[in-house]
């Protein structure tokens, strides 16, 4: 008897703590995930208010006098007066050219990156040669140099290229490589067996073939998962596309949409039409993010600690 | 035929080791070269096209005086004794380190305390990706979407406040808020992925020292100051070095917000930069500006290197 609930006590006792902290624990948990999802649900209620509506039920949980106006003037599918109307200021955004421009500039980017990242780590982690480890230290110690340093030098080579407003000027620092992207993969093929290689060395193969059909779909999992983030980052970009790519032709959904902010004049801001066009901007991240979760979230240890 | 197939993994393993094998690859390593550079060339091109070349140029810009039409002239330290009496700059520095200090403290704070809430209670990829939503969103949507949410008029965390009996705050219109604003802005976006850096060095702590500790009747607090800590301070170094040098170059939101605004409350090193190269056209002025700022980077990461003895564990 006596064993008995001097063993049970302090046990019951521990659960019933631990069941405290646990349940503490998950409402911090809870707390934090609502900080960082719920400012998402709000903009998309004030997508599908009017301008006029925010202003009087500025607190109410649900859309404000209920409509897709906001999106439909963002795809550019509103009349003006209708805008206006609503509460719109007028101001447009050429959401179609800006896509397209954001499509084209992120793919290409990350294409050329992916790509040439992959020949430089191949370079780097399966041959040999003397200088291999000096130069790729000098490769990664360029990770250090802030963008801002090399981004006034690189407007001024762009501009004297006559690229300035350009797809091509915007394209070009990104499409050789990222020393991040050729990092990542390098550590991957360090890791790969020589094994299949060297029979195929044996057959006769050259390293181009070794290197397509081979090492490529071998590292199929971390190129894709390289593709992903890397082309969520120029999607996001912000700075570059903005110094080189400043007219309409080949401005960017992020440089749209601070232009399309600063239309706003401060009296009465687009707000509605504002954050249609923030969650139209945000939906391939968001889709990618869907599809792709949990590919991206478990990449994320890699890139800081090993 | 069966035992040659029984034979052959461990067959295998031998030939790996076998001297034959490293002598031919070390015949390889002469004819590797020109392969290698082949590979390497189109990374090489834009390495030196715009990285190595630009640093250089970026370094002799600083000794010029350079408004894009003419040539750059030399003028020696000029731009570097002017910066020094430049109280813009001095102010752009102030509040870059005001909005460093800020946001570092708290993004820091905030995400160890979540990594070890995730390593506790919530592994799943689920709740990892709803914290890394913020982050995978552009700067200028975290911008735009805070912009609303803190509007003085009818944003909603102002209708939160005036609930709660408090006067509303203008975020994004007092010199006072201003920067806190931005820096709790960008903390939003990045505590997610700060504390999945710092989650992914807690799941490297080897687990039979946390059942040592508890067979030592060591609490939960004990835990925490004598293992974790020491074994997670080599993330934690390499963490705040990313952090830090991250934060300094804060440009975005400042860009699509507040502008420099109110008066000079926002105007952080970079946005200065900005605003001297590319609306006043004198690109050796920020060019030096940005140089400084280089500069700054270096001496932080070697500071936060040397003091938190980043690449040593206590493992051992």
């Amino acid at each position: 008897m006596t064993t008995t609930s001097s063993a049970s006590t302090p046990a019951t006792a521990r659960r019933r703590t631990f069941n405290a902290r646990r349940a503490g624990a998950w409402a911090l948990l809870a707390l934090a995930i609502a900080v960082s999802v719920l400012p998402f649900l709000w903009v998309f209620r004030t997508a599908l208010s009017t301008n006029g509506a925010l202003a009087t039920q500025s607190a109410s949980l649900l859309p404000a006098d209920f409509t897709v106006g906001a999106f439909m003037r963002v795809f550019g599918l509103q009349s003006p007066a209708d805008a206006v109307a609503e509460g719109g200021s007028g101001a447009a955004i050429d959401f179609w050219l800006y896509l397209r421009n954001s499509i084209v500039f992120s793919s290409v980017t990350t294409a050329g990156a992916v790509f040439f990242s992959a020949m430089a780590a191949y370079a780097f982690a399966r041959l040999r040669w003397k200088g291999r480890n000096a130069v790729f230290s000098l490769f990664l110690g360029t990770m250090l140099v802030p963008p801002i340093f090399t981004a006034l030098p690189n407007f001024l080579l762009i501009k004297n290229l006559d690229l300035l407003n350009t797809m091509l000027g915007m394209v070009l620092p990104y499409v050789f490589m990222t020393p991040f992207a050729i990092f990542f993969l390098r550590q991957f093929f360090l890791n790969m067996s020589r094994e299949v290689e060297e029979a195929a060395m044996l057959d006769g193969a050259k390293h181009l073939r070794i290197f397509f059909q081979i090492v490529l779909p071998n590292a199929a999992a971390p190129i894709a998962t390289l593709a992903l983030l890397t082309f969520i980052g120029q999607w996001n970009e912000y700075f570059w596309p903005l110094l080189v790519g400043s007219q309409d032709d080949v401005r960017v959904l992020q440089v749209g949409l601070g232009v399309f902010k600063s239309q706003s004049p401060q009296g009465a801001p687009d707000w509605s039409g504002l954050m249609a066009a923030t969650l139209v901007s945000a939906l391939p991240v968001l889709v990618l993010f869907a599809a792709f979760g949990k590919k991206i979230v478990n990449s994320i240890g890699f890139s800081g600690i090993k | 035929m069966t035992t040659l197939t029984k034979n052959h993994p461990a067959r295998s393993d031998q030939r790996l080791a076998r001297p034959g094998r490293i002598r031919r690859g070390g015949l390889r390593r002469y004819g590797d070269l020109k392969i290698a550079l082949f590979f390497i060339a189109p990374a090489m091109i834009g390495f030196i096209l715009f990285y190595v070349v630009p640093t250089i140029r970026g370094i002799y810009l600083s000794f010029t005086e350079y408004n894009i039409l003419g040539d750059p002239e030399w003028v020696g330290l000029d731009n570097y004794a002017a910066i020094a009496k430049d109280p813009l700059f001095w102010n752009s520095l102030a509040v870059t380190g005001q909005y460093v200090l800020m946001n570092i403290a708290l993004q820091t704070a905030l995400a160890l305390g979540l990594a070890l809430l995730m390593d506790r209670v919530a592994k799943s990829t689920l709740v990892r990706g709803a914290l890394l939503l913020p982050y995978l969103m552009s700067n200028v949507i975290a911008a735009l979407l805070w912009f609303w949410m803190l509007d003085y008029q009818i944003g909603i965390v102002n209708q939160f406040i005036e609930w709660a009996g408090l006067p509303r705050v203008a975020f994004f219109g007092s010199e006072e808020w201003a920067i806190p604003t931005q820096a709790v802005i960008n903390t939003w976006r990045h505590m997610g992925y700060t504390a999945l850096l710092i989650f992914a060095g807690l799941q490297a702590i080897p687990q039979h020292l946390y059942e040592v500790a508890k067979l030592d009747g060591a609490s939960p607090f004990q835990t925490f100051r004598k293992i974790t800590m020491p074994l997670l301070r080599p993330v934690l170094v390499l963490v705040l070095v990313v952090t830090v040098i991250g934060s300094f170059q804060v440009f975005d939101t400042v860009a699509v917000t507040t502008q420099g605004g109110p008066v000079n409350a926002t105007r952080v090193i970079q946005y200065y930069i900005y605003q001297r190269a590319f609306t006043e056209s004198d690109f050796g002025y920020g060019s030096a500006i940005a140089v400084i700022l280089f500069l700054i980077l270096a001496l932080v990461a070697f500071i936060q290197m040397k003091f938190l003895r980043g690449n040593e564990s206590d493992l051992d």
